[in-house]
């Protein structure tokens, strides 16, 4: 494969509420800050991801394309997923070889509907669907199939957001009260944007590279009833051709939304207790629905951009429990 | 351009208003097993599974990839979903082309579908952002005005529309799959239905279709069967809101086309392309994406169209299938383009093959025609 490597990570400051900024200007400031920071100004691939039903309106990719200013015209494609997916996209088409530099970016504006009640939307519209179960009850299944202490739970959520709080681009979010386990991540607006850069281009943009060192990704059965819930077989698969094993992990950035996901990726990803998780805060400090696995593939590469870590990874899901995951590793 | 990557599969569903015997993930599933059929290959065989589709508003159903991994035989595996509007389809295929051509898979499966009538697809088209304006006219509203430009710059007489809007239509008698086929169609057929938005009458738009269509693509040592070879694959993209951007002929459409051609080592198209699937949903879009393409000068696309050229049997045959205007499941029409120049140059288009086609073009665009699509695919390897 050939070397690829993440160059540049921008987020907005994430807010828990709408701020009034349009998707084009939720967008704008974290292209130019990548912009800035290469000192490209074209790339030879762009992806985004986003997700229609959060504006609750068709093509919002359509109107984020004019914070690009795509002129003259760009090679351009999108994923109506998480913008982790538009930088497999990216890195997939570096691996051509006639292209050198791509900028991928993820936006979402979870404020502007009920989240919760949207996510039921992505269910099998047949059978599951009209169950009416939402984000919190199917969560709520698999929290019940993994049986973790509640205790272990509230631990996880007080550090997240503890973190979170030392976070700038984070929520500022209280301790949670009592031994509540099933603490939903925030509702939150956000955007994030990513440069990748092939071989000699890498080190000529930065002096510390975040290298690709592993990238992949599987899908699961949709039916919660054909899966362990209390496992993730695809995480597992998509960790081991990723080759997390190949090395010590130092910091794992995890797309976990409810603090039992945590538990079940940890166990998937075959982390050891020397991995920190999500010093970032994570997902449950700071959820803009579809940038939110890109930021941590971000927040994974930015330690090694800083020099802070030699060998991180990172994970984005997608789909009811855990049914898609894609995992990244990135070595210095 | 990385490794080499062939079309051995290409599998489609009978495209109709509605299709009340399946479900969404019945008709995916349709499609997909008659291309692995057509690859002699199962499901077992598939490395990857790229899903494409236009807005989730159209079924209703938010990034219905999740529901459809079982359908499609991707559990266990990567599975990816597209969506850039209009040309998603075309994009579909170059997501799936490009995971083979990295040498990131051998045996990829693309899929893209639309089931229409889960929902209404005007009304999808016509929601809008907040404090974005809406035209509230779908995609035939918005449209119109760009074609009566092109009439204007052109001098192009009112009759070319429907002389394309029965060609297609003629063409789309010999193709089992399309959904409109209309026995007796003519050019007095055409100019007594409607006008529904100024140059457009109702014969002169796509209809709203249910149905999938997939590919299998495959490395060059995983090739099965008979292959399509890919020769160029592009995207363009340019914004919408751009002032002083060419809606008549984009220059996200030129560029793409500069580049594709510029791979498969194609100077003159017209002579060099055999047969072209190209993205035509209102009929005056054949003459302007004639020129948009390269395929004739500027203001020279509505005298090919006039003279029979891009016909069955005319010298640059177009949409040979019955095109976008015959059949229109959206967020598969791009990969129903491309499956079809592939099964051109496959020898595999049944009754409405062009005779020793060796070279094809596929086409897709999207949004206000800011998003686009193309392949070149080949009978020889390049």
């Amino acid at each position: 494969m050939r070397e690829v490597a993440i160059v540049a990570f921008a987020q907005t400051r994430h807010t828990g509420h709408d701020t009034g900024l349009s998707e084009p200007e939720l967008i704008l400031p974290v292209i130019n800050e990548v912009k800035e920071r290469t000192g490209l100004r074209r790339f030879g691939f762009t992806c985004s991801g986003s997700c229609d039903y959060l504006a609750g309106a068709p093509f919002s990719f359509v109107s984020a394309l004019d914070a690009l200013g795509a002129w003259p015209p760009i090679s351009e494609s999108h994923v109506e997923m998480d913008a982790a997916w538009a930088l497999y996209e990216a890195w997939v088409r570096l691996q051509h070889g006639d292209l050198d530099s791509a900028l991928v970016y993820g936006f979402g504006k979870s404020s502007l509907g009920d989240l919760r009640t949207i996510m039921t939307l992505q269910l099998d519209p047949y059978y599951l669907a009209p169950l009416g179960l939402d984000q919190l009850s199917y969560a709520g299944l698999q929290a019940s199939a993994l049986g973790a202490e509640r205790e272990e739970l509230a631990e996880i959520v007080r550090r997240s957001r503890a973190d979170g709080r030392a976070n700038p681009y984070a929520l500022d979010l209280p301790d949670p009260e009592g031994d509540d386990g099933l603490v939903a991540p925030p509702v939150t607006d956000g955007a994030a944007a990513v440069v990748l850069a092939a071989g000699d281009l890498a080190t000529r943009l930065t002096s510390s590279p975040a290298w690709i060192s592993g990238l992949a990704h599987r899908i699961e059965p949709h039916y919660l009833g054909m899966r362990d819930l209390a496992r993730s077989a695809s995480a597992a698969d998509a960790a081991r051709a990723a080759g997390v094993g190949k090395g010590p992990v130092e910091v794992a950035e995890l797309h976990a939304q409810f603090a039992h996901e945590e538990i079940i990726l940890r166990e998937a990803l075959e982390l050891t207790g020397d991995t920190v998780i999500n010093p970032s805060g994570g997902p449950l400090a700071a959820n803009p629905v579809m940038a939110t696995g890109l930021i941590r593939i971000g927040e994974a590469a930015q330690r090694i951009l800083d020099g802070r870590n030699h060998r991180t990874v990172a994970h984005a899901a997608g789909g009811p429990c855990l049914q898609h995951n894609l995992v990244t590793v990135l070595e210095g | 351009m990385g490794n080499r990557c062939a079309v051995i599969g290409v599998g489609q569903t009978h495209y109709t208003t509605r299709r009340r015997d399946v479900s969404i993930a019945g008709l995916v599933r349709e499609a997909a097993v008659r291309a692995l059929e057509d690859a002699g290959l199962t499901f077992k065989d598939i490395d990857a599974v790229v899903i494409g589709k236009a807005p989730d508003l159209f079924e209703g159903v938010m990034m219905p990839e999740a529901y459809l991994a079982d359908a499609l035989g991707a559990a266990g595996k990567p599975m990816m979903r597209v969506h850039t509007a209009g040309s998603v389809g075309g994009s579909t295929a170059l997501v799936g082309a490009s995971l083979v051509q990295g040498g990131v898979h051998d045996r990829v499966l693309v899929v893209a579908f639309e089931k229409q009538s889960e929902s209404n697809a005007t009304w999808a088209l016509s929601t809008h952002l907040p404090f974005n304006a809406s035209l509230v006219v779908g995609a035939g509203g918005y449209f119109a005005p760009h074609i009566r430009e092109y009439m204007r710059r052109t001098g192009a007489p009112g009759h070319i529309g429907t002389l394309v809007a029965v060609k297609d239509r003629l063409n789309a008698l010999k193709n089992p799959y399309a959904h409109l086929r209309i026995p007796g169609i003519d050019q007095k057929m055409v100019e007594s239905t409607p006008m529904l938005w100024e140059p457009i009458r109702y014969l002169e738009t796509c209809p709203s279709s249910d149905g999938a269509c997939a590919m299998v693509l495959a490395s060059e040592p995983a090739v099965t069967g008979t292959p399509a070879w890919v020769h160029g694959t592009a995207m363009r993209s340019e914004p919408i809101f751009r002032a002083g951007r060419d809606t008549v002929s984009p220059q996200a459409g030129k560029d793409c086309a500069a580049d594709v051609y510029r791979q498969a080592g194609i100077t003159d198209p017209r002579r060099q392309i055999d047969v072209a699937e190209v993205y035509v949903p209102f009929s005056w879009y054949e003459p302007m994406w004639l020129e948009n393409l390269g395929f004739c000068a500027e203001g020279e696309g509505w005298k090919l169209t006039e003279s029979g050229a891009t016909a069955l049997d005319g010298d640059t045959p177009w949409n040979a299938s019955g095109g976008v205007l015959s059949s229109n499941p959206i967020g598969a029409s791009g990969l129903i383009r491309f499956a079809e120049a592939a099964l051109q140059v496959r020898g595999m288009a049944g009754e409405h093959q062009v005779d020793g086609a060796r070279t094809a073009l596929g086409h897709a665009y999207g949004g206000g025609a800011q998003f686009f699509a193309m392949w070149i695919v080949g009978r020889e390897k390049l």
